[in-house]
């Protein structure tokens, strides 16, 4: 479910709500530029299938199960400032039609899967984009990095708007460690999501997936005479991928996970170890919340841990994305190479 | 997640089925934000709050077990709320043998009834206003006009979708499929890739023939009569009432 | 001072996203209120000629002026013109009928050229009166006969006063009398058409010329009773007229 009514105080409530409002506006001024005449439908429909998809539950290992949140996808394939605008309408919908989400607590939900999922995962799909060879197959392993990253950022963001505005005092150093061991387990799941997903709509459709724009090989036509023209128009332009993305991007995932391990490292040692050492708190904690969970053992101590739960799970992150690439790039051999008929 | 799935809408002939969308709308934001304007130690409002949506409720004709059933999507939040008394900091207190944190005691509370009441009465929301009404509400409420364009494209393609959907979790069933472990993502997963072209496909011919005529973004919606004053009125009811539980109870106190 | 022609295509290739190549480079010129069939077998490409016609398809090599004015689909204000001024007419009726009632879908595209009221009424009136379902027009399209809606889709798109009537096959699917009725329809109006159809004695019945496109170009161009005469080209094209049918000794009797 998604951040119900009264679960952030009043004063970050309206934060989230402004910072919600001023990212929304924007993004429909930017937006214009995405959309062509036929972005209202496709947006919709990404949508539709962001909320289907939504649905979609896979367990995690300890109990625990995460689902889809699809922000990273809708980035790919509507472009980052129209999936703003989709997971927009989604969690107000999900919240007027399903009550799903609160709405007082929309500006919240809103920060966290529509912009903070969105921002990164887009920012990250660009940096990705930005080292691998520049052909259409690319997109997915770079999609499927973003969407697997843009998880446990979004995490990240709650547990930081929790630490402002909760109702509670909470030893942040675990709440921290295991918030981002779940969700980096549940953005493996939406990697593959999303991974394969715009895999199957690059092959046929790849005019529909927006971070494809660019990257396609420019049609040859053959006139009627038998002469090989190839049009300039927009298809055949290939946009150069900045090495300016490839250092936001990387800037971005830095800062988020040196702030969050800071913040930990800060915090929490003298908090848990006075709290440990005035309750045995901390036993009673890793056996009532977080126990069976193995990587939960990591947050106990200071930065170093964590930072390991945190390499390792970028770890598995990338050998996913480069076994996804291989699997691709075989396919996407096999579509470029399709002759006109 | 079965809360997801389930389209709240009821059909009914009530006060508050026949209250327009945008007004709903605007009662229930002002509602909800009394309840978290509340102070959590106001025990008795939030149980006044309680009664004005069970007369809600009553005057909608939804019954409890359906609030009780699609109120189960906020059990994630409860079960955090209840372990927030064991392993919130600060002073403790003994209930029932166990050590609690007090201040955990009392933001899991806090927590918990602000947030069903929350969802209680976006379910009632929910059961009494259709989709089709809701996006002629929301443009009314003045929602950029983008935002409710994608919404109308969104709740169209949900026909669509959802009956390929079903059609397609039954196809993959009669196979003896079901979906157990991570690896099953995959199968899903391309299933939804193809899913997502041809549903796109299927709108897109009716789309093409929307710009052929001259279509440029903005949803014509046949308006139905705009809200009267005794609207307005009947459905101000609500969160006036709640204010003044609130007022009276603090006097009170 | 020379009229423009009401169509002119040149050099027009295509290929779609998945590196299907449609058109291999199309010229046709269609002057006003000349009754074009455009013929040719299934896959060559017709579809995606008459969705460059009005801008919903771009991006590939050639130019497509109507009335003069260049297809430009990135902009919008000519763009809107230029679908006032083509009227297409899709194969499957319910694509086009999209709205609660016949009147809402007959206002539809007037509405979208700006027109209200009055003015908007009597347009639709007169694009009923046209194909002859006046009495209809509060009707939910749906409680309509196919040839009733395929004649209401035709319709929806006479009210916004185009000058060339594109129709995409518009007798399939439809029984002895509704075709004959649709016949009488096109055959009052005062637009130039251009006519797509498999329906061979049709493009006869409706058409003084003919252009076949097969394989992504025009392959033929001519008078229509020439054009169904030339078996060679027909057999080569996939063509074939119904059993028993003359094209010459029909041409004769609608000629007489």
């Amino acid at each position: 479910m998604h951040v119900p009514d009264g679960f952030l105080n009043a004063p970050t409530s309206v934060a989230t709500g402004a910072a919600a409002a001023a990212g929304v506006a924007i993004a429909l001024r930017k937006a214009r530029d995405e959309m062509d005449e036929r972005q209202a439908p496709l947006a919709g429909l990404a949508a539709t299938f962001i909320f289907a998809t939504q649905m979609i539950n896979f367990p995690v290992g300890a109990g625990t199960s995460g689902h889809f949140i699809g922000g990273a996808l809708a980035a790919v394939l509507v472009g980052p400032w129209t999936a703003i605008l989709v997971m927009s309408v989604v969690l107000l919908l999900q919240s007027l039609l399903f009550a799903d989400g609160g709405l007082t607590a929309l500006g919240t939900n809103i920060s966290l899967l529509g912009l903070a999922a969105v921002a990164s995962g887009w920012l990250i799909t660009r940096a990705v984009l930005a080292v691998l060879p520049r052909r259409q197959a690319s997109v997915v392993p770079a999609a499927a990095i973003g969407a697997a990253l843009s998880v446990p950022i979004a995490a990240v963001v709650f547990v930081l708007l929790f630490a402002a505005g909760g109702s509670a005092a909470l030893p942040f150093g675990t709440l921290l460690a295991s918030m981002i061991g779940v969700h980096v387990l549940i953005g493996i799941g939406e990697a593959v999501i999303t991974g394969l997903t715009v895999s199957a709509v690059l092959a046929v459709r790849p005019d529909l997936v927006y971070a494809a724009r660019g990257l396609r090989a420019p049609l040859a036509l053959k006139q009627a005479d038998g002469t090989v023209v190839a049009p300039d128009a927009e298809a055949g332009q290939t946009t150069r991928v900045s090495t300016r993305a490839l250092l936001i991007g990387g800037a971005l995932v830095t800062a988020i996970v040196a702030g969050a391990v800071s913040f930990f490292a800060s915090s929490s040692p003298d908090g848990l170890e006075s709290v440990a050492e005035t309750e045995g708190f901390a036993e009673a904690a890793r056996e009532h919340t977080f126990g069976g969970f193995a990587l939960a053992d990591y947050g106990e101590v200071g930065g170093i841990p964590v930072g390991l739960a945190g390499l390792l799970g970028a770890a598995a992150v990338l050998v996913v994305g480069l076994v996804l690439f291989r699997l691709v790039r075989q396919r996407g051999d096999s579509v470029d190479a399709t002759p006109p008929p | 997640m079965t809360g997801h799935a389930h389209l709240l809408y009821r059909h009914g002939d009530s006060v508050v089925h026949r209250l327009p969308a945008h007004v709903k709308v605007t009662a229930l934001l002002a509602f909800v934000l009394i309840v978290v304007s509340t102070s959590r130690q106001h025990y008795l409002a939030f149980a006044g709050f309680a009664a004005l949506l069970a007369v809600v409720a009553v005057v909608a004709q939804v019954p409890p077990r359906f609030i009780a059933t699609r109120a189960l999507i906020e059990v994630p939040f409860l079960v955090f709320a209840a372990i927030l008394p064991f392993v919130a900091t600060g002073e403790r207190v003994d209930v029932l043998g166990l050590s609690l944190s007090s201040e955990g005691l009392l933001a899991a509370w806090n927590i918990a009834v602000k947030g069903t009441l929350g969802v209680v009465a976006s379910i009632l929301l929910a059961a009494t206003t259709d989709a089709r009404a809701l996006l002629l509400g929301l443009q009314r409420l003045r929602l950029p006009a983008r935002l409710v364009e994608i919404a109308s494209f969104m709740v169209r393609y949900a026909d669509v979708v959802a009956s390929d959907l079903h059609r397609m979790r039954i196809a993959r069933e009669s196979r003896a499929f079901e979906a157990r472990h991570l690896g099953h993502l995959r199968v899903v997963a391309q299933g939804a890739g193809a899913l997502f072209v041809r549903s796109y496909e299927r709108g897109e011919r009716v789309h093409m023939a929307m710009l052929s005529r001259g279509y440029s973004g903005a949803m014509p919606l046949s308006g139905a009569a705009p809200a009267t004053r005794s609207d307005w009125a009947t459905a101000a009811a609500l969160p006036v009432a709640a204010v003044l539980i609130a007022l009276t109870l603090e006097v009170l106190r | 001072m020379t009229v423009q022609p009401s169509l002119d295509v040149k050099g027009l290739a295509y290929a779609y996203p998945d590196g299907h190549q449609a058109l291999f480079g199309v010229d046709l010129t269609v002057h006003r209120g000349e009754q074009v069939a455009l013929l040719g077998p299934n896959g060559a490409g017709k579809t995606t000629l008459v969705l460059h016609l009005n801008g919903i398809l771009s991006g590939g090599l050639g130019t497509v002026r109507i009335g003069g004015l260049e297809v430009r689909p990135h902009e919008r204000a000519a763009l809107r013109e230029i679908r006032r001024r083509v009227g297409v007419v899709f194969q499957d009726p319910d694509d086009q009928l999209f709205m609660p009632t016949v009147r809402d879908d007959v206002s539809f595209g007037p509405a979208n050229l700006g027109l209200r009221g009055a003015e908007l009424d009597q347009r639709v009136g007169e694009a009923l009166a046209a194909v002859g379902m006046s009495e209809h027009v509060d009707r939910p399209p749906h409680h309509l006969s196919f040839g009733q809606r395929r004649r209401v889709a035709v319709a929806t798109v006479l009210a916004m006063h185009p000058e060339i009537l594109v129709l995409d096959e518009p007798t399939s699917n439809l029984d002895p009398a509704s075709r004959r009725e649709l016949a009488d329809v096109i055959e009052q109006l005062d637009v130039t058409v251009l006519l797509v159809t498999h329906d061979l004695p049709y493009a006869l019945q409706l058409c003084e010329r003919s252009v076949v496109l097969s394989g992504g170009t025009i392959v033929a161009d001519g008078g229509t009773a020439d054009v169904l005469s030339d078996e060679t080209l027909l057999a080569a094209h996939r063509l074939e007229l119904p059993f028993g049918f003359d094209p010459r000794s029909v041409a004769s009797d609608l000629s007489a």
